[in-house]
């Protein structure tokens, strides 16, 4: 496959506007200033394009939410506080393609009639930041941003807000919380964004793939994109895997790619070979973890939904059978509990909860009993929180207990690892 | 006292909002920066007195992200070791545990000469290249003990 993503990022100086204009970028944001702005809704919703920030709504549908008053001011925010663990691609665009991600921005602030932007940047990435710095520097120097662009009568302004270390400021309206300069914790839906988001104004929040994804559907088209992977789920995939493979890194690939075509063929297959493959998580640690029975699960929403799972944002982990799945459940439960926002009880209190007791089966400490009381504290979680950060703690926690149940009680009866 | 540097950094920090509240982040950072890697009391009322916010409401801001350090001085070099999954799987462990030897200080702690503190963070989104570590801005990947005996090197 062509790729679309990741195809700048290995180029010297693949970060200077200079470079992105010689190989064919800011074509679409031109072009587009000619076209309705309905129009370029329009494409995007037949492209198929669903968010890659891990809900994989329809990317079209939401921009087509906003009113389309045009005296109302407007925003749009990319989410780029990359922060589920195992995830680690929206990062390689921001640093090595930062204009792929401000022409994706332009193009949607021009389709929903937003005159200011903001990127919400996570704060360990300074790099990053200062990237995307430079290249909106470059951008005003250039005329894709201000005032009149390109002769169009289109005026638009980006920001960049830096995060300071807060998981929670991934779910879309803790990140309007913390640009409004408040503790980032999730506002109460409805109202969704699309009509009373940062500042109550209509502001769409996407992802910095999702945004990466645009400028080549108006450039080659809705029905090239539909073309690629599944019908459901279509276009390029950034996959990112981490863990016990060869070669670990991200893969750009069709969606719906199968997790033993990504691990065997693309990565290299396991670490070790004398070590067999144990459990993948297929989608950030929020994501249930599958087993080697999966591994011809196409990685697309649908598909891994009927699994039980999710992509989410398409970071795949990869376990080998020397893991001990106590202590990845217990590193994964502890990240969750760490990053509860305190926002509502279940999550703030039952997530370090649910910490304490798998730290003591972790540590040879465990109590008969102790499943039972995990259990519990999961089903007094799930679906009761205000935003999903709980359940993604409870979610993968389950898909650990689900296939590895046994390894959590030997924990329990042998006082040590049943891996090890 | 907020420097003259660091005024003006803020000033232009708030030309980007519709207000002043957000800026508070930004400002925060600068402030931090500013005092070399920590947050006092007085700082977080000078940005309150820049931004027209009550020193409580700045603090509770402060306090709920965990890169300011409030009241907790840092050493020159806050060193930052992923413990999350995908690094735990490639020895994160192993890493956290050999920098306390390296340093000879425990997590958490900082050298008596001021230059290094050591921390362990949640995942930094480098997974890819993991294991991995920041230090101060940087991030330093695919990590072995070769590797970390020689950053810490050219930084001792």
């Amino acid at each position: 496959m062509e790729k679309i993503l990741l195809k700048n990022i290995d180029k010297p100086g693949s970060h200077k506007l200079d470079n992105y204009v010689r190989n064919g970028g800011y074509k679409a944001f031109a072009e587009a200033l000619k076209l309705k702005p309905d129009n370029i809704i329009q494409m995007v919703k037949d492209s198929g394009l669903r968010g890659r920030g891990g809900a994989g709504f329809s990317t079209g549908l939401k921009w087509s939410f906003i009113p389309k008053d045009p005296t109302i001011p407007k925003y749009l925010c990319c989410n780029a506080d990359e922060g589920e663990p195992g995830t680690y691609k929206d990062r390689a665009i921001i640093d090595n393609d930062p204009h792929l991600l401000l022409e994706g921005m332009m193009l949607t602030c021009y389709a929903i009639g937003a005159a200011n932007a903001y990127i919400y940047i996570r704060g360990e990435f300074v790099f990053g930041a200062n990237r995307l710095d430079e290249a909106i520097k470059e951008a005003y120097a250039k005329g894709y941003l201000g005032k009149n662009i390109l002769g169009s009568g289109f005026n638009l302004d980006m920001h960049i807000h830096r995060g300071f270390g807060a998981y929670i400021c991934g779910e879309e309206t803790a990140l309007l919380e913390s640009i409004e300069g408040y503790r980032a914790q999730p506002r109460k839906k409805p109202p969704f964004p699309a009509l009373a988001g940062l500042y109550g104004k209509p502001t769409v929040i996407n992802n910095v793939e999702t945004l990466a994804c645009i400028p080549a559907i108006i450039e080659k088209g809705p029905k090239w994109f539909s073309s690629i992977g599944p019908e459901k789920s279509p276009g390029p995939k950034i996959y990112g895997v981490s863990g016990h493979v060869k070669k670990p890194g991200l893969y750009e690939l069709p969606m719906g790619t199968t997790l033993r075509d990504l691990i065997f063929n693309h990565c290299g297959g396991m670490l070790r070979e004398d070590r067999a493959l144990k459990a993948v998580i297929p989608g950030g640690v929020s994501a249930p973890l599958l087993t080697p029975k999966d591994l011809d699960t196409p990685l697309d929403f649908d598909s891994l939904a009927a699994k039980g799972s999710m992509l989410g944002s398409g970071a795949v982990i990869v376990m080998d059978e020397s893991t001990c799945m106590v202590k990845a459940a217990f590193i994964t439960n502890r990240f969750f509990s760490h990053e509860s926002c305190g926002k509502c009880t279940p999550c703030r209190d039952g997530t370090p909860w649910l910490t304490k007791v798998l730290k003591r089966l972790e540590h040879g400490e465990g109590r008969p009993g102790d499943i039972d009381l995990i259990e519990s504290l999961c089903g007094n979680i799930f679906g009761r929180t205000f935003c999903p950060l709980g359940d993604g703690a409870v979610m993968a926690l389950r898909g650990a207990l689900k296939n590895f149940r046994e390894e959590f009680q030997y924990h329990i009866d042998h006082k040590k690892c049943m891996a090890s | 006292m907020l420097s003259d540097k660091a005024k003006k950094e803020i000033e232009a920090a708030l030309k980007k909002y519709p207000n002043k509240r957000s800026a508070v982040m930004d400002a925060l950072r600068i402030a931090q920066h500013d005092r070399g890697g920590h947050l006092e009391r007085s700082d977080m009322e000078d940005v309150a007195a820049m931004l027209e916010m009550n020193p409580v409401e700045v603090n509770a801001a402060a306090a709920f992200y965990t890169m300011y350090n409030i009241r907790k001085p840092v050493g020159k070099y806050h060193v930052q070791v992923c413990r999350n999954i995908s690094c735990s799987l490639l020895g994160a462990e192993h890493i956290i545990k050999y920098m306390e030897k390296s340093l000879n200080i425990k997590t958490g702690e900082t050298t008596p000469d001021n230059r290094f503190t050591l921390s362990t963070v949640e995942c930094l989104g480098s997974c890819g290249t993991a294991p991995m570590m920041q230090i101060n801005d940087d991030y330093f990947e695919n990590l072995t003990e070769q590797k970390v005996d020689e950053i810490i090197k050219k930084l001792v």
